[in-house]
């Protein structure tokens, strides 16, 4: 966990408000793990920093992917080659690749398609075969297919059929859970909701990435709180938060 | 160059300490700074069990600030005395324990328990609803100010400081009333009571609909809240609210403060408190300043 004033290396407008920003951060980078995030400064004007996941690692370069939703984003989608950064990183739990076995699947929708680029390299690396499924909005939402391709299947998307499949990523997972051993997803709540059921069926693990409204994105200040289940099995819930005990989750422990 | 301030004769080697809630029991920020260059640590609020929080969303962000509504999370009073002092005391640093309750009862055992553990001082949190009134936080009215001060103090057997709510007509009333009731310190200013709505939703951002409101753009009624106090009553006060770097150090001490704490500014930069430090040092020395403590109630008026 490092404080670092990085320099953006790089700047690609996808369109529709989707943007990526290549950083140069060696000593983030260099602990960065998939399915951790970032959490950025804004612009003197907004007092919280921004999270966003860690879209991909290449020595000492940090690839981000964001959407515009706000004023922080906003300023952030103006960032250009050579401004710099005021990044804190890497910060929380990510996937672990390991436990979801030789065939496991990166399952991405919208925003959250860019955590698992670098989640299934890291399966790759560690020996797995995975494959991704890819949901998103239209045409238009379509990113980072190509970088997924290249690492390995890729299933694609949209939900008005525009591009790839018409259809959501949950249909796609269906039609192939039999061939894979482990699940991980990032996305809206209702599609990892859907995920982690057909995976609980096929009885296989599943890692979910979750969201909440951040505050310190350290595990200090406790408002990201993300409802689990009680460890010993009894009705009830307990907060884990977001930025510390997550963002990822195993889907089993969430209370939906 | 003095940094050193007593609050009831537990020596702060600098003014700095942290807000409750905020830097949780200290080992996130641990990781970027050193815990010992803290005057002293104020922990997360303690309850006499552990408490479980509100859902989210806890927080929404607002000019230059926040409102969260976290609802006391935390591991209870024993588990803090068992697990969490012995970390603490690693560190060359004052622990200030925050304790909140729900009834006078609660308030009383707890003090109680904390007086016998090795911490330096205790802040009692007075912004806490009193289930036996209806849900009306204790530190709004003067009768159960005095009620709730009184019994506690009884049981306290390190100096006790009482931290006021900013939720009231009057400050300097409520401040007296502390004290009156045998307040060691006061600490101020608790979080304002905010409420934001999602425009397309139409719903309220935080579970909680409403939440206490913290961060730089509350600094003002902070300020104008410690000078009102610091007129009214003759002990310790520890200035916080909005308390961004060493310049806002300054003038809260000016105002009357004797100690500040900060907290939401580590939000956006944790490196905060060792900035203010060495800005209130820079500070001193421009102004051929050999004791901090000359800063306190020090305003021109
Ligand atoms: C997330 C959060 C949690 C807090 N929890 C507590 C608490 O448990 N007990 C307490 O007395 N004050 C609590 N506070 C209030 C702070 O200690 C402090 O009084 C207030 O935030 C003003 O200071 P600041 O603007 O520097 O944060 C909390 C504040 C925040 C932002």
């Amino acid at each position: 966990m490092k404080q670092e004033i990085c320099t953006v290396t790089d700047r690609q407008d996808y369109g529709s408000g989707l943007f990526a920003l290549t950083l140069h951060a060696p000593q983030i980078a260099a602990e960065a793990k998939c399915g951790q995030f970032v959490h950025i400064t804004c612009g003197e004007g907004n007092l919280l920093r921004r999270p966003i996941s860690i879209c991909d690692v290449e020595g000492e370069m940090l690839k981000i992917v964001f959407q515009v939703k706000g004023e922080g984003t906003e300023w952030l989608s103006r960032r250009s080659p050579k401004h710099k950064l005021d990044v804190l990183g890497s910060l929380g739990h990510g996937f672990n690749t390991d436990a979801l076995g030789e065939r496991s699947v990166m399952i991405g929708g919208g925003i959250g398609v860019p955590p698992m680029l670098y989640t299934m390299k890291n399966a790759k690396a560690n020996g797995a075969t995975p494959t991704a499924i890819l949901g998103f909005r239209n045409k238009d939402a379509v990113i980072l297919t190509e970088d997924f391709e290249k690492v390995g299947t890729t299933y694609i998307c949209t939900d008005d059929g525009s591009f790839g499949t018409h259809g959501f990523v949950t249909t796609e997972l269906e039609k192939h859970i039999s061939e894979y051993t482990g699940v991980c997803a990032c996305g809206p709540k209702p599609m990892l909701k859907a995920i982690a059921q057909i995976a609980e069926k096929a009885n296989i693990p599943c890692q979910v990435s979750m969201e909440e409204r951040m505050g310190c994105g350290i595990g200090a200040c406790l408002v990201c709180a993300c409802g689990l289940k009680l460890r010993d099995g009894e009705q009830g819930v307990r907060y884990g938060h977001v930025c510390k005990d997550g963002p990822v989750f195993d889907a089993k422990e969430v209370v939906w | 160059m003095d940094l050193s301030v007593n609050i009831c004769g537990v020596e702060l080697k600098n003014p700095i300490t942290t807000a409750s809630g905020t830097f949780g029991f200290g080992h996130e920020y641990g990781q970027f700074f050193d815990l010992s260059m803290l005057g002293g640590i104020g922990v997360k609020g303690l309850t006499p069990t552990e408490r479980l929080g509100n859902p989210a969303p806890r927080i929404a962000e607002t000019p230059m600030g926040i409102l969260n509504c976290v609802g006391l999370q935390n591991p209870g009073i024993d588990k803090f005395i068992e697990e969490q002092i012995p970390f603490l005391r690693q560190y060359d640093t004052k622990i200030i324990a925050n304790v909140s309750g729900n009834t006078v009862e609660e308030y009383c055992g707890m003090i109680e328990k904390i007086s016998d553990a090795d911490v330096d001082l205790i802040e009692m949190n007075i912004s806490c609803p009193n289930v036996k009134c209806g849900g009306m936080a204790f530190g709004t009215q003067v009768d159960m100010v005095e009620e709730v001060v009184s019994a506690a103090k009884k049981y306290a057997k390190k100096p006790l400081i009482v931290k006021l709510s900013p939720n009231v007509t009057d400050i300097a009333e409520i401040a007296r009333a502390a004290v009156a009731s045998g307040a060691d310190a006061l600490s101020l200013i608790n979080t304002l009571l905010g409420m934001r709505i999602d425009i397309d939703s139409r719903k309220p951002i935080l579970s909680n609909i409403m939440g206490g409101m913290s961060g730089p753009a509350v600094f003002p009624v902070a300020v104008r809240m410690v000078y009102q106090v610091r007129k009214a009553v003759d002990v310790p006060i520890i200035g916080m609210g909005g308390i961004r770097n060493g310049r806002d150090i300054v003038e809260m001490m000016l105002a009357g403060a004797d100690a500040v704490a900060m907290g939401t500014v580590m939000f956006a930069d944790p490196m905060a408190p060792v900035k203010a430090l060495e800005e209130l040092k820079d500070y001193m020395q421009k102004h051929g300043i050999e004791k901090v403590t000359e800063l306190t109630g020090a305003v021109r008026v």
